[in-house]
């Protein structure tokens, strides 16, 4: 158990070269970040880096001590992947730490052509059984798996067991309980893809609108995806987190998932010791305020939890979508 | 002079007064950081309507590197923007300066946006990406007493906005 405590690293999101500098600054073990174009799962305008702006990035986080991921974790459309293996080339060239995948066909790109960089496998390839995961590190040599958010801390601590590589959780940010990688929600209404062209929600589609009462609806591509109250807490303008109205219910209700996000402080000691290696930060789209308020507090709660201390638990609901927080599955299941 | 008449003459006063000052803002931040327009891509022609609720005027922001526009504007005369941003002043300097989280500002509705959601994304992610405090830069132009007045303005903001 000591040495999983002792590797139990901070991975935390720059959506810009400030950003990861404050994220570095803050106590990050690793940044995760990626290029402005398609081939990462945050493809939002005026956000990400330039390869100028990477190989900058990457001396300044080495200086310190710490490591750079980079994101090629979307899929590329048939037939269309010069993009994805010149990014993996661009940041093999830089000496990124390792790259963050979900797509077969990038993975066997850059196990072949550059094998001496880690392969971490991004959540987004939806990798949740150990028999979907162990194939990954067979065939492409994953050093670790993004495990997604469906699972409570004793199916980790199983999975755990039965995989040959390091396990990475997210432990603050977005709730993230679909299929990852499969969602169509957004492709649906804008004609856009989460999974292939880097966009939920594309800001360019979404429009919020305030009534005279200060109730403020939030459409995308033209439809309500939800109405808020004066008094009420918003959320992102994802379809996912939607309320809608359907024939069985009186009332508009979250038919998929409530605006809330993770909060696993309280769980850490629990996930180091089913085994986790690696505690994920979501937010690359946030504020460096965001990033060095929540990788300060993380890094204290580790740090506490390696030295044998009670962790500090700083209070992070006010960074939170919806200003309400959960443990989601990592609790229990029957969370809703 | 009737009550609806007095505000509308104030708000001009102010715009007239704090518009030398603007300017020169703008001037100085677009000279150290350049580097902010290329996030901005297709929105520096953008009409930006940035709202102080508390403030008798609203700026009037069109981030051009080749003609900056950032003036004080009476509500009355405001343009029809490309994005609105409205909130409490020091809210809106404090995203400025990356010491708040606009996200969280929102999900609060503290801040609120309308137009052209893009518009806003790419500034405050062009924002964000600047090293230091712009509101500390505007203060140092004015020596010590602006550097006293922003001090003032956050210990004001930090006990009644953050408890």
């Amino acid at each position: 158990m000591t040495s999983l405590m002792s590797s139990a690293e901070l991975i935390c999101p720059a959506g810009t070269p400030a950003a990861l500098r404050t994220a570095v600054d803050a106590g990050a073990d690793a940044v995760y970040c990626g290029f402005q174009d398609a081939t990462n799962a945050r493809n939002f305008p005026g956000l990400n880096f330039t390869p100028e702006e990477l190989a900058e990035a990457v001396v300044y986080a080495h200086s310190k001590g710490a490591k750079v991921l980079l994101a090629l974790n979307t899929y590329p459309p048939a037939g269309q992947v010069d993009l994805w293996q010149h990014a993996a080339d661009t940041g093999a060239r830089l000496g990124v730490d390792a790259f963050i995948v979900a797509d077969m066909g990038v993975a066997e790109y850059i196990a072949q052509k550059h094998p001496e960089v880690r392969l971490h496998l991004s959540v987004q390839a939806a990798a949740s059984s150990p028999e979907a995961i162990r194939y990954y590190c067979e065939s492409f040599g994953v050093k670790r798996v993004v495990l997604p958010r469906i699972l409570t801390i004793p199916e980790i601590r199983q999975v755990r067991k039965e995989i040959p590589c390091e396990i990475e959780t997210f432990i603050f940010g977005n709730h993230g309980l679909m299929v990852e990688g499969r969602c169509s929600l957004t492709n649906y209404l804008t004609g856009q893809s989460t999974n292939m062209d880097g966009v939920c929600s594309p800001a360019s589609d979404v429009e919020y609108k305030r009534d005279a009462d200060g109730t403020m609806s939030s459409q995308l591509a033209g439809f309500t995806i939800d109405c808020f109250r004066p008094e009420e807490k918003a959320g992102y303008p994802t379809i996912c987190k939607g309320r809608y109205t359907v024939p069985h219910r009186s009332e508009a209700y979250y038919a998929f998932e409530e605006p809330v996000s993770l909060n696993l402080a309280r769980l850490l000691p629990e996930l180091i010791d089913a085994g986790v290696h690696a505690f994920k930060i979501e937010g690359r789209q946030r504020s460096k305020s965001y990033v060095r308020g929540v990788v300060s507090a993380f890094r204290r709660a580790v740090d506490d939890i390696r030295a044998g201390r009670e962790a500090d638990i700083a209070d992070l609901v006010a960074l939170t979508e919806g200003q309400k927080q959960t443990q989601g599955a990592f609790e229990t299941k029957k969370w809703r | 002079m009737n009550a609806h008449v007095a505000p509308a003459v104030m708000s001009r006063v102010a715009c007239t007064v704090v518009q030398p000052l603007l300017s020169n803002v703008v001037r100085r931040v677009a000279e150290r950081h350049p580097s902010l327009f290329a996030r901005l891509g297709p929105h520096q022609s953008t009409d930006y309507l940035i709202d102080p609720v508390e403030l008798p005027f609203a700026l009037h922001l069109r981030p051009d590197p080749n003609a900056l526009l950032f003036r004080a504007v009476p509500r009355d005369a405001a343009p029809q923007p490309g994005a609105l941003i409205r909130g409490k002043f020091m809210l809106l300097l404090e995203l400025v300066d990356a010491e708040e989280d606009g996200d969280a500002a929102f999900f609060s509705r503290d801040l609120e946006v309308s137009g052209d959601t893009e518009a806003v994304v790419r500034l405050r992610n062009a924002l964000d990406d600047v090293d230091g405090s712009i509101a500390e830069e505007t203060a140092d132009m004015f020596g010590v007493p602006g550097r006293a007045i922003l001090a003032r303005l956050r210990r004001s903001y930090t006990n009644n906005e953050k408890g």
